[in-house]
């Protein structure tokens, strides 16, 4: 706490920088400005920038209580839903300010999808819980267009084979890396532009694991993804970039194999080194 | 010394007797701590089962000793009876048995005293006195030998704690016994007097007559009409108004509560919702007779239709206000525990708050609902107060909600009230009427589990 402390906020601007420059000149998707978030009275964000580029993996990784996922949580407002929390700063997506009063909320959650900790399909059948998030936006004109919907994002999420013969069976009795697997299908369905997922391995077996772990590389191509985790191996195999947090601070974000091999902060080198976490 | 007094002082005795096993088992395990293992149990589960060996033998030979005294003392003295004063009918034995009684416990009685009263009465009398005193020494004796017993056995390695655990899951297993064999004995004993009364009346003319009219009659034998559907179809006219009232206003006050109010409007809200239930039904039913049926019965004579002051509508109206908290309370607890992750799936894919709770949000918690809207609708057929007052008493077989109706259960008020011989078809029918209904409820209560089950979405 008191090493978080010591350090003035200004550094992060000066790594976020240099991490930018070292990627080759790239759109960016969502910039933050200097956000804020508070609970009541306890600030959880302590003023953080940051900017996250199209198609690019980005892992928020750091201590419990670090801010991570209330972060991630800004970028589609799901803070939204939290009585008493209140959001300060800017944050754009495509240059257009999502905290501004005339946008509208569940159109940007429409475009900015979300995954969560613990797989969650709805208690409906497979095909229903894709078709789900197509069905509220008028994203199909007809029945078959509906199917291709949902085979066409199973297909993505890899789980096609496993399921082609009972969409109609309750997505909760698939075990859990299909859940989850399912769950990311569900947010594919309404083609977003950027999917935010927060621990999405962590109620997981390391096979499960391993093939979300996959599976985000390969929507990588298509979609910009934000990642929570609390394994820096994972960090390590799925993203491009990293960003550490500490105490509602941006401490470094930085090339992935940069952070973990040449930590600029020591506060990055102590997390990844396991002296607290 | 009365019983009471004997209860009184079998409560001390077990107290003492607690105390006793405490002490003994705190004085062994220090005792123990020297040379042996301590004690298996803590100290007070030693006290605990020298209090029960001690207390539950003698309640339990109290309690049979009072059932079975009176009747043995009745016996001896009804054998005497007879033998001085020859034989007599029952009835007359029960007219002098209750003389006898009378005298016997020094309340004296009407008229005077015969010798053969006299004596049978001081026979009674030192019987009593004797099963009395017979009691209270054999209750003593078998307070004492508990308490010597489960003392003696009190040793480092008797298992007391054990012991004590039996001796609760017995306990809680007669508790759950006598609600299971009362609700047995009160559905059985409908049965018969439900076969009593279709000796009486043909099963096929109550339960496809369409005229209710029982007559009064002297001889004991069924006059008029004892059809039971003019009594059902006025309990549907006034459950469908009543649940047209109550499920969609409880529904939504549940789902208002439970998704959007604040935290401090509902921790207001929801107390003053519940208070509804708290009023008694009787306050209901004034309302409904002097405030709205009079109410509807000018608003419909303002546009033009018929509407009684006492009718379906008045008292389903206000039948249906009654269950707004039924319904909204249990469904409000049931929206509550939808997960908040399914919520969160819902918002998160760009639902607004509506689109989750209708896609989302009732499904899951359907099961649930129907439950409550079920619970509500037996709770409508099965209510009394509002319908005697406020529906019109009127058992016609029609279908118009502005008319006057009768339902099952103000008949069963109506033929049980007065001056009634129990044993006749006019009384009896109220035992028919009474198991017509419980059956009614129970298919409800079955149908219910049924939809639960089908239609269950499963969330963990």
């Amino acid at each position: 706490m008191n090493m978080a402390n010591s350090q003035p906020g200004s550094m992060m601007t000066n790594t976020l920088g240099k991490a930018a420059s070292q990627q080759m000149s790239r759109e960016v998707t969502v910039s933050a400005q200097d956000v804020k978030v508070y609970y009541g009275d306890t600030q959880a964000i302590k003023g953080i920038n940051l900017d996250i580029y199209r198609n690019e993996v980005i892992a928020f990784i750091g201590p419990s209580g670090c801010g991570k996922s209330t972060f991630l949580r800004v970028l589609n407002r799901m803070n939204d839903t939290i009585d008493g929390c209140r959001v300060e700063g800017k944050v754009t997506l495509d240059g257009e300010d999502i905290y501004d009063k005339s946008l509208d909320v569940v159109l940007l959650r429409a475009r900015v999808g979300m995954v969560f900790q613990k797989p969650n399909p709805f208690p409906k059948s497979i095909f229903e819980n894709i078709a789900y998030g197509p069905r509220l936006h008028g994203l199909a004109s007809s029945k078959t267009d509906l199917e291709g919907i949902v085979e066409s994002s199973l297909k993505r999420a890899g789980l096609w084979n496993e399921v082609k013969d009972r969409l109609d069976q309750p997505g909760t009795g698939l075990s859990g890396g299909q859940q989850q697997r399912l769950c990311i299908a569900r947010t594919i369905a309404v083609s977003p532009e950027m999917i935010l997922m927060d621990e999405p391995c962590s109620a997981l077996d390391p096979i499960a694991t391993a093939k979300v772990e996959e599976l985000i590389s390969e929507l990588s191509r298509e979609y910009t993804i934000a990642i929570v985790t609390h394994s820096m191996q994972q960090a390590a195999r799925v993203s491009h970039r990293t960003a550490y947090f500490h105490l509602g601070d941006l401490i470094e974000v930085n090339a992935t194999d940069k952070v973990f091999t040449q930590p600029e902060h020591e506060l990055t080198e102590a997390y990844i080194t396991g002296r607290f976490g | 010394m009365t019983n009471w007094m004997l209860v009184a002082v079998l409560l001390g005795v077990m107290a003492v007797a607690y105390h006793l096993g405490l002490t003994r088992s705190r004085v062994m395990a220090r005792a123990g701590n020297a040379r042996r293992a301590a004690m298996h149990s803590r100290p007070g589960y030693y006290g605990a089962l020298v209090a029960l060996w001690c207390g539950l033998p003698a309640f339990l030979v109290f309690a049979v000793w009072n059932i079975a005294e009176p009747s043995l003392i009745r016996n001896a003295v009804v054998t005497m009876l007879s033998s001085e004063a020859g034989t007599m009918t029952s009835q007359q034995v029960g007219i002098a048995m209750q003389r006898i009684e009378s005298i016997a416990s020094g309340f004296g009685v009407a008229g005077d005293v015969t010798p053969v009263e006299a004596a049978a009465a001081a026979e009674m009398a030192r019987l009593q006195a004797i099963g009395f005193y017979t009691k209270i020494a054999l209750v003593m004796a078998i307070v004492l030998g508990g308490l010597v017993f489960a003392y003696r056995r009190i040793k480092p390695d008797f298992r007391a704690r054990n012991h004590v655990e039996q001796i609760v899951r017995i306990a809680m297993f007669l508790a759950s016994g006598v609600a299971i064999l009362t609700t047995v004995g009160i559905v059985l004993s409908m049965v018969s007097e439900t076969l009593r009364f279709f000796s009486f009346v043909s099963p096929l003319d109550f339960f496809f007559g369409t005229v209710w009219d029982p007559r009064f009659s002297t001889t004991g034998a069924a006059g008029g009409g004892y059809g039971i559907l003019p009594l059902l179809s006025g309990t549907l006219l006034v459950s469908v108004v009543a649940m047209t009232v109550a499920v969609p206003v409880g529904l939504m006050t549940a789902i208002f509560l439970a998704e959007y109010a604040t935290p401090r409007f509902r921790s207001i809200a929801k107390p003053v919702i519940e208070v509804l239930a708290g009023i008694p039904t009787i306050v209901y039913g004034v309302f409904a007779l002097i405030v709205v049926g009079p109410f509807f019965s000018s608003v419909g004579a303002a546009i033009g239709l018929e509407i009684r002051a006492t009718s379906a509508l008045t008292a389903g109206f206000v039948m249906g206000i009654m269950l707004i908290p039924f319904i909204s309370s249990l469904s409000d607890d049931i929206i509550t525990q939808v997960p908040r992750s399914l919520r969160d799936a819902s918002m998160g894919l760009g639902a607004t708050r509506s689109e989750t709770i209708r896609r989302v949000v009732l499904p899951a918690a359907l099961p649930g609902v129907v439950g409550a809207v079920l619970l509500a609708a037996s709770r409508a057929i099965g209510e009394t107060m509002i319908v005697v007052l406020a529906a019109g008493n009127s058992p016609v077989l029609q279908g118009n909600p502005f008319e006057a109706v009768s339902t099952v259960t103000v008949t069963i008020v109506n033929q049980l009230t007065g001056d009634q011989d129990f044993a006749s078809p006019q009384s009896l029918v109220a035992f028919a009427l009474g198991l017509t209904l419980f059956v009614i409820t129970l298919g409800l209560n079955v149908v219910a589990l049924y939809i639960v089950r089908k239609y269950r979405e499963q969330y963990d």
